[in-house]
């Protein structure tokens, strides 16, 4: 992609980001012939909308309304954006709930690209089985495919144990049984998959299964929220990258005795949030050169 | 009496034996009584000798919650009224972290607590 460094833009809100590859080889994945070809999409994550805590984020009404200017400000747009959950935050009422959910989407309906998707946090919808989430933005799992790249969107958080479930891990194996091997997949969850730090909650109970229904394909890349901070973690040769936070951010796991977020530092204000760009590059076909000698000295 | 109803009066008498059993062997262990509600465990600093078989007795008060000590791969769900028992008899000493894994409301991250096995 010609306009890869030009666009290659870094959250002005915090003077921080995050650029993500997500390489595939030409002439692999070609799923019902659609054209491979580069892009990006951005990812948001764990906005926390309705959050009060002046000494975690003092723009807690502000923040997410400069993430959307951010958005706006990049200088070649995205294919598309995806929010990664905990949209909201938690509260008992279910009115509360539904006013903080059309709140938040009033707010990003203010992006430029229209081509916005969404999956849920616990924040969101543990607490009603993801109903009032599922009233406001539709399914929680679903699947498209965009420009040679087949996209997975999983709900590992309507269930308040924090688990997928027999019926979504079949509907995954059954989605995944349409890819061949080397198709290019990126899959999108709130939480980890794998046991990042289950002594935080920071797990899926029964992320193993998806990742080993994920395993026997070559090209997969997870990209997750919830523990509000960058992560990068390898499950074999699956890659799992968690994105920073747009209200405050967490500690390194097991860095701390207890889970604190992090508070705010007013001499650099939104220092550890952020969203990141994900360039979905196609690899040209890569030769590893050995020059040979007729006769070995 | 027949044969199945045979069969089913042994069962029922096996499950009382094996009850029976199990109540002495509980009877015989130090029981920790933890009681779980919005947004505790009380007590939440536990401490316990290595290689002592104990028994965690969970009393949940308002909503579904979850005990899970990852370190040890034990966990159970604590349903609000009813009284769960997790036999635990730590193979190892340190200081181990124990959660809540039922999301249970705004401030389900702060349900935590610690065990800690002495050597």
């Amino acid at each position: 992609m010609t306009q890869t460094i030009d666009r290659r833009e870094f959250l002005k809100l915090a003077g921080l980001g995050g650029a993500v590859f997500v390489s595939g080889l030409t002439g692999c994945a070609a799923m019902g012939g659609a054209k491979e070809e580069d892009f990006y999409f951005v990812q948001l994550s764990d906005t926390h909308w309705g959050f009060q805590g002046p000494a975690l984020n003092p723009d807690a009404g502000g923040t997410l309304h400069k993430a959307v200017a951010a958005v706006n400000a990049l200088s070649v747009e995205p294919d598309f954006i995806m929010f990664t959950g905990d949209l909201t935050h938690t509260t008992d009422d279910p009115a509360e709930r539904r006013r903080r959910l059309a709140e938040f989407r009033s707010i990003v309906s203010g992006l430029k690209n229209k081509n916005v998707r969404f999956i849920p946090g616990e924040h969101d919808a543990a607490l009603d089985n993801g109903q009032a989430w599922k009233e406001a933005f539709g399914a929680s799992t679903y699947s498209f495919d965009h420009k040679g790249v087949h996209f997975i969107a999983l709900d590992n958080v309507s269930d308040r144990a924090a688990q997928l479930g027999a019926e979504q891990l079949a509907w995954l194996k059954s989605d995944l049984a349409s890819q061949s091997t080397d198709a290019r997949i990126v899959v999108f969850t709130h939480r980890p998959l794998f046991d990042l730090y289950p002594q935080w909650d920071w797990a899926t109970r029964d992320g193993a299964q998806a990742i080993e229904l994920l395993t026997p394909y070559r090209n997969v890349t997870v990209f997750y929220g919830h523990i509000h901070q960058e992560n990068h973690h390898m499950t074999g040769h699956i890659a799992h990258h968690s994105a920073k936070s747009l209200i405050f951010a967490l500690p390194a796991p097991g860095s701390l005795p207890k889970r604190v977020p992090v508070a705010w530092d007013a001499a650099q204000p939104y220092k550890g949030l952020g969203f990141r760009e994900v360039d979905a590059e196609v690899q040209k076909a890569a030769y590893e050169l050995t020059e040979l000698p007729v006769v070995k000295a | 009496m027949t044969q199945q109803r045979r069969r089913l009066l042994a069962a029922a008498l096996a499950a009382a034996a094996g009850a029976a059993f199990c109540a002495r062997a509980f009877a015989q262990e130090r029981v920790i009584r933890v009681t779980a509600r919005k947004f505790e465990f009380l007590p939440n600093d536990i401490e316990l000798r290595k290689g002592e078989a104990v028994v965690l007795e969970f009393t949940g008060t308002d909503v579904l919650m979850g005990f899970s000590l990852p370190d040890f791969k034990l966990r159970t769900d604590i349903v609000p009224g009813e009284v769960t028992r997790l036999r635990f008899a730590p193979d190892r000493a340190g200081s181990f972290d124990f959660v809540c894994d039922n999301f249970c409301g705004e401030f389900h991250e702060d349900m935590a607590g610690k065990i800690r096995v002495t050597a």
